[in-house]
């Protein structure tokens, strides 16, 4: 057991965080807020462009998508860093974690050609079709219908709080091709395609976060099917354990803890008691942290995704939820026009635990898988 | 980073898991509080077990591994200060050792053949006979005495006192992140097998979520205790204790109420547990105490307003 970094490691941190103080303008932390809004879509565009030339968009994909073939070490440094300084790569995160690496396994060779490459490049914005108004923790009840009709699926139904549908190009979609489970298959859909009206929900993340999807008699080409018939289930499963742990939310949370600190420290407000639930809400963050290591440690070493990966999920929600009760006892001006960056981290703090998979189900997951209880009856 | 044990630390579990097997369960005509086991310390001591800290392939990691092991069984003996603390301190220390801070009582103090004696930021050591100690009753599962006496006494220099310090926070955190674990175990199991309206408790979303709650809590405890004996940093230390006994005063109640009566009851081992971690909640300054050394250590006051705390895990180490 050893928790130090290697000089590879330290290496590729200190990398990333020179890019980021050469490429993050001054004005950045007043347009983090808003993760999926024109404005941000637009600077992440040209951002990511940037990364990928310094060869630090997709490091962990293989060297024929562009990528340097690192391990997972690497792209979860990668994350961190990102998160913390507000994730300036927008919602092209699931493109470099989960959407490219899932089309590299199941995809077709048309469709490794035309969507992977735009990833690599970082030129495009994807968006999940998943969560219905009637479907959200219960994904495999969903009713979105793809019906084949002469060589063409017909897509029709409604899906809802849908991440950057406004602004993104491509929908990875869930969609009931017959009953049951296994009766779910995934289209990939241009988001231009005639039929599909998208409405924003407002979110208290900011603008341009949420969205109501509609599809009405969607008319999409069979070859655009990722997968068998049937498959989603199979497939996302795999997807989403390459998120694993998902998104480094402590760094982020930490960060922001230490900047109120400082403040707190800097007017002669950081008294003993201050000090007591600013401790607690640190060692909460450290503790998703190695939780998040430790999970990456196995990945590294071709483990299974296990029950961990829900552990780690939930510890980064508690530290996010500590963070966000410290900045809103103690440094209220921050969140009300003092601090652009501590309001977009407080209001992305309330998505922890319900983006991704809600924390209960991740409740349920540990209960069942690490601590072997029986499973509720249905 | 890497988060396996390594061969020798494996083998190291391995050979702990089979002695702490002869002491797994809790004599059935036992119902006090402070169950503590000669036979386990014997064996202890004959298995060199005590000295693991300083064997260059097994370290401070595999001592606070052994701790954390040994703190999950019903009976208990003077592992922790031995095994990670003693080893900070030049002078030699004849075990058993106590962490004696004033008046109150202390665990192990009874017996104990080294006193490491905190007062005010000093610490000092003292080899106390039994005119300096006397035991005391109490409800806290460990046999607890008290300093009565004025044995000599050894001043530690300020830097060795604070490195004692942050061993004595990480050994209590060791036992901490075993107590925890020891009562999540045996609660999930209980859960699993006690049957209500017809169902096990454990299919009940209420108890479910609760108990993964104190789960997630108490495997957080372990890998801060980990890091912290990995790197021997100050905060660290304090963290790890900080959330050891934050976590604590959650789960304890918790699992209690999850045991319903029986939970009252001294037939069990989930009291010998509890009650142990009821005396470590008050160590080193208490959760107030871990809180003003996190501040000091990793809330630096000329820290730079954005540094990333995971510089910081390299510059710890």
């Amino acid at each position: 057991m050893d928790f130090n970094w290697n000089t590879e490691q330290s290496e590729f941190r200190a990398e990333v965080r020179a890019f980021l103080k050469a490429n993050l303008p001054e004005h950045w932390e007043s347009i983090a807020h808003g993760p999926g809004s024109v404005r941000q879509t637009r600077f992440a565009k040209r951002f990511c462009g940037a990364l990928a030339e310094a060869g630090l968009l997709v490091p962990h994909w293989p060297a024929k998508w562009g990528g340097r073939d690192a391990d997972p070490w690497t792209s979860f440094i990668l994350a961190e860093e990102m998160w913390a300084a507000g994730e300036p790569r927008g919602g092209q995160y699931m493109n470099v974690n989960w959407i490219g690496p899932t089309l590299m396994r199941y995809g077709t060779e048309m469709q490794q050609e035309a969507y992977i490459p735009p990833m690599a490049r970082g030129e495009t914005l994807w968006c999940q079709g998943f969560s219905e108004p009637e479907s959200g923790s219960d994904l495999a009840s969903l009713r979105t219908r793809a019906e084949l009709q002469n060589g063409c699926y017909r897509v029709s139904g409604q899906k809802i709080w849908t991440s950057y549908a406004g602004q993104a190009d491509t929908c990875f979609l869930l969609a009931r091709t017959a009953s049951g489970k296994r009766g779910i298959s995934i289209l990939l859909i241009p988001m231009d395609t005639p039929g599909i009206t998208v409405r924003e929900i407002p979110s208290v993340i900011g603008e341009g976060d949420l969205h109501e999807v509609f599809f009405d008699e969607v008319e999409v080409p069979v070859n655009a099917r990722l997968g068998e018939e049937g498959q989603a289930w199979e497939i996302v499963r795999a997807a989403l354990s390459l998120e694993r742990v998902g998104i480094p939310r402590f760094s982020l949370a930490s960060r922001m803890l230490h900047r109120a600190i400082a403040t707190l420290r800097q007017e002669g407000r950081f008294t003993p008691g201050v000090a007591m639930q600013a401790s607690r809400a640190e060692a909460a963050c450290e503790a998703a942290r190695l939780y998040s290591y430790s999970i990456t440690d196995q990945r590294c070493r071709g483990m299974p995704p296990g029950p961990q990966a829900s552990v780690a999920r939930f510890a980064t929600v508690m530290a996010e939820r500590l963070v966000a009760e410290f900045e809103v006892e103690h440094v209220p001006e921050a969140l009300a026009d003092g601090d652009a960056m501590m309001l977009a981290h407080h209001q992305r703090a309330i998505v922890a635990g319900i983006a991704s998979g809600a924390a209960e189900i991740q409740l349920n997951l540990v209960a069942s898988e690490l601590l072997g209880l029986p499973r509720e009856p249905r | 980073m890497e988060f396996a044990l390594n061969k020798d630390q494996a083998a190291l579990a391995d050979a702990l898991d089979k002695l702490a097997s002869r002491f797994e369960e809790k004599p059935t005509d036992f119902h006090g509080f402070a169950l503590e086991s000669h036979k386990l310390e014997s064996a202890l001591e004959e298995g060199q077990y005590f000295d693991i800290a300083r064997v260059d392939e097994l370290g401070s990691v595999s001592a606070a591994l052994a701790v954390e092991r040994l703190a999950r069984l019903p009976c208990t003996a003077e592992v922790a200060v031995s095994m990670l603390v003693r080893g900070q301190v030049d002078a030699e220390l004849p075990r058993p050792c106590a962490f004696v801070e004033g008046t109150r009582p202390s665990r192990f103090a009874a017996n104990a053949k080294s006193l490491l004696i905190a007062d005010g930021e000093h610490i000092s050591v003292a080899r106390p006979d039994e005119n300096h100690v006397m035991p005391v009753e109490s409800i806290y599962a460990y046999p607890m005495g008290r300093l009565t006496g004025k044995p000599s006494r050894e001043q530690l220099s300020h830097e060795v006192a604070a490195k004692v310090r942050t061993w004595l926070r990480i050994a209590c955190a060791a036992e901490m992140a075993g107590l925890l674990q020891a009562t999540i175990d045996s609660t999930a199991l209980h859960l699993k097998v006690r049957q209500q309206f017809g169902r096990p408790l454990g299919t009940f979303q209420g108890l479910r979520h609760r108990i993964a709650e104190c789960a997630v809590l108490t495997g957080g405890v372990r890998w801060l205790m980990l890091k912290a004996a990995a790197t021997g940093s100050h905060g660290d230390a304090a963290l790890a204790l900080l959330h050891a006994q934050d976590t604590a005063t959650r789960v304890i109640y918790d699992v209690h109420q999850m045991f319903g009566a029986m939970g009252m009851t001294l037939e069990l081992s989930l009291h010998l547990w509890t009650f142990r971690m009821k005396a470590l909640l008050s160590e080193l300054g208490g959760r107030e105490g871990q809180a003003a050394a996190v501040a000091h250590h990793c809330f630096a006051e000329n820290e730079a307003e954005d540094s990333l705390r995971a510089s910081q895990l390299m510059e710890d180490v």
